[in-house]
């Protein structure tokens, strides 16, 4: 089981039209690896991770995520995976208790672990007074951290994450890097779209998308060896100019 | 293997689940200022203020009297006219030229002169004359003041011949049914609940469920195992109770406070009420997968479902005088028809015999509204 790839996609493409969003795009990822999915914004990251988590219909292509087929089992991928957006969407006029006992609910979390979980997750995040706040009037660095627990809260085995660190600070982000690490370390899979470069050197592997298309696809150490560069932001920069 | 979802009996966690989502849109609701006053503030307000301010009756209508005749037949007139409720004797005039000034003054809406000797000239040539003036920058006013005087006078001249036999008379006989005393109110009772319940209904889930959309957490929503389906029956089935709610607190205001009647089945006004809201469900329902943000909504909602409601479905303005165009398209409006089977219900006390027609056509609209909004949330997620 162990180096058996949770996340196979082959030739997944996404058509509007006459325009390929997503184009015959490839990859797979492994168990309780750090994936970073980048690319410029319209690259089509977004479009092919939607497609991933069963909220948008591939036009063709084959993918299986935790072991269920996107076509045939969006259902029971959703049980499997976890989901945090750009927006951190938590609800700002419910209570940080609240919110994790809606989100535990909708994943069909009993009362008990629930209430468990609730208090595991405010230790680990240091707000055990916040219990009772709303959300809305939390600090951003630590809104973000709770949404990226309650995306957990069910203990998926991947978990999808749509450019987390937009809008937080440097700090913040290394922050949360770290807890990415841990859930990693703790056999989690991690997938991540960003497009800050510095942070896909945190990932074991990235793929670069330009255009629809999965242009560059290894670690970010043998990447830079291949494009003959120091920084992820110079192979990036490259890709992106066509070179 | 960690994952903690437990297998036992899938019904009762799927209640959960359900009771669970319900709980947090009360939150949602009972934690904003602006959706507590839509929903409980407004019926109330707008049911006093169209039972009691915006009245086609008149009622205490401040009148002038110019007396040229000044005798015990004018004296007798003027008498009847100001022991009515709708009149108030304001001003008594002395000269032609202060009629126009009393108007211009704003003071009083009607001037009733009478002719000098008219007792003599009644007697002697069976005939004397009383102008009525009206200020006719109200029309309404001026012609229901004209039609009240009008019956005051005819009253009294029965009285005046009780005694002679004409030789021919016709005598229109006229009776005003489920209305005798043309109360407005009844009219606007059965508006104002339209009104509210496609508010409540349509405008309020169409705002909450966009809501969702801007804050992102729809997204959540539609990755996490619910279904879309129970996504938006989730989000829809509190504002039914709310209706429900609204629907009954609009019945028992204009019951108790305008003295409402409700000759019909208190059943049938219920489950036709629950028909009309749960097409107006199905229509924000629509309108919040047309519209990405609570302004889009809000905007549609107003102008495309409560304007039409107002202006077009005979609630105020009888649909029979409308131009043709409009109206036939008064009949593409679900108010309209649950205005007709309100006004049934509720004055005529009429069954489903009489308004199985009404009743298909509202059911056939709600259908096509769910329809068409399952479609459009279907090509959203394809």
């Amino acid at each position: 089981m162990k180096d058996q790839n949770i996340i196979q996609v082959k030739n997944l493409t996404k058509k509007y039209g006459d325009f390929f969003a997503v184009n015959e795009i490839s990859f797979h990822v492994k168990k309780g690896e750090i994936f970073g999915f980048l690319g410029a914004n319209g690259a089509g990251k977004t479009t092919a991770m939607k497609m991933l988590i069963g909220i948008s219909k591939p036009t063709y292509g084959e993918a299986t995520v935790a072991g269920f087929d996107v076509f045939k089992n969006p259902e029971k991928i959703k049980k499997n995976i976890g989901y945090m957006s750009q927006k951190f969407a938590l609800y700002d006029d419910l209570t940080v208790n609240e919110n994790i006992i809606f989100f535990g609910g909708i994943y069909g979390l009993k009362r008990k672990i629930i209430k468990h979980k609730t208090k595991e997750l405010l230790s680990y995040l240091g707000i055990e007074e916040l219990g009772k706040t709303l959300v809305g009037s939390l600090p951003l660095g630590v809104k973000q951290k709770l949404a990226f627990s309650i995306a957990l809260i069910h203990e998926p085995k991947i978990v999808f994450l749509d450019e987390p660190t937009g809008g937080v600070d440097p700090i913040t982000r290394r922050q949360f890097w770290e807890m990415i690490y841990e859930k990693a370390h703790q056999g989690t899979t991690i997938f991540v779209t960003t497009h800050y470069m510095d942070e896909a050197e945190y990932c074991d592997r990235v793929s670069i998308m330009v255009t629809g298309k999965i242009e560059a696809l290894d670690t970010p150490k043998k990447l830079k060896e291949i494009y003959k560069v120091d920084s992820m932001n110079e192979v990036f920069l490259k890709l992106a100019r066509g070179e | 293997m960690p994952y903690m979802v437990q297998k036992t009996n899938r019904k009762e966690f799927k209640m959960k689940k359900f009771k669970g989502f319900i709980k947090k849109e009360f939150y949602h609701i009972f934690r904003d200022k602006r959706s507590l006053f839509i929903l409980f503030g407004m019926p109330i307000a707008q049911i006093l203020l169209f039972g009691y301010a915006v009245t086609n009756e008149i009622n205490n209508v401040n009148i002038a009297i110019f007396d040229k005749a000044n005798d015990a037949q004018s004296e007798k007139i003027i008498q009847n006219i100001s022991a009515s409720n709708y009149f108030n004797i304001e001003q008594i005039i002395y000269n032609e030229a202060d009629i126009e000034k009393s108007f211009k003054k704003g003071k009083v809406k009607a001037v009733l002169v009478f002719e000098p000797k008219l007792a003599k000239k009644l007697t002697k040539d069976n005939k004397a004359n009383i102008q009525v003036i009206t200020d006719a920058t109200e029309p309404n006013t001026a012609t229901t003041i004209i039609n009240y005087v009008s019956v005051i006078l005819q009253k009294i001249q029965m009285n005046l011949n009780k005694d002679i036999k004409m030789p021919y008379q016709i005598k229109a006989q006229t009776r005003m049914l489920y209305n005798p005393e043309l109360k407005s109110v009844f009219m606007f009772v059965p508006g104002v609940m339209t009104i509210i319940l496609m508010l409540v209904s349509a405008m309020m889930t169409s705002i909450s469920i966009t809501r969702e959309k801007e804050i992102g957490t729809m997204e959540i929503l539609l990755v996490s195992p619910l279904k879309p389906f129970q996504v938006i029956l989730g989000k829809v089935f509190p504002y039914i109770f709310l209706s429900i709610f609204n629907a009954l607190v609009i019945v028992v205001i204009g019951y108790f406070v305008f003295r409402m009647p409700l000759e019909g089945s208190y059943f049938l006004l219920g489950l036709e009420s629950v028909l009309f809201i749960v097409s107006a469900l199905s229509l924000g329902v629509l309108i919040s997968t047309i519209s990405n943000t609570q302004q889009t909504a809000m905007m549609i909602s107003l102008m495309g479902l409560l304007l039409p409601v107002i202006l077009l479905s005979g609630f105020i303005f009888p649909i029979e005088s409308m131009p043709r165009p409009l109206q036939i398209f008064s009949n593409i409006i679900p108010a309209t028809w649950y205005i007709i089977i309100l006004k049934g219900i509720m004055l005529k006390g009429v069954g489903i015999a009489y308004l199985w027609k009404e009743t298909l056509v509202l059911i056939g609209m709600t259908i096509f509204f769910i329809a068409l909004s399952i479609r459009n949330y279907k090509i959203r997620l394809e």
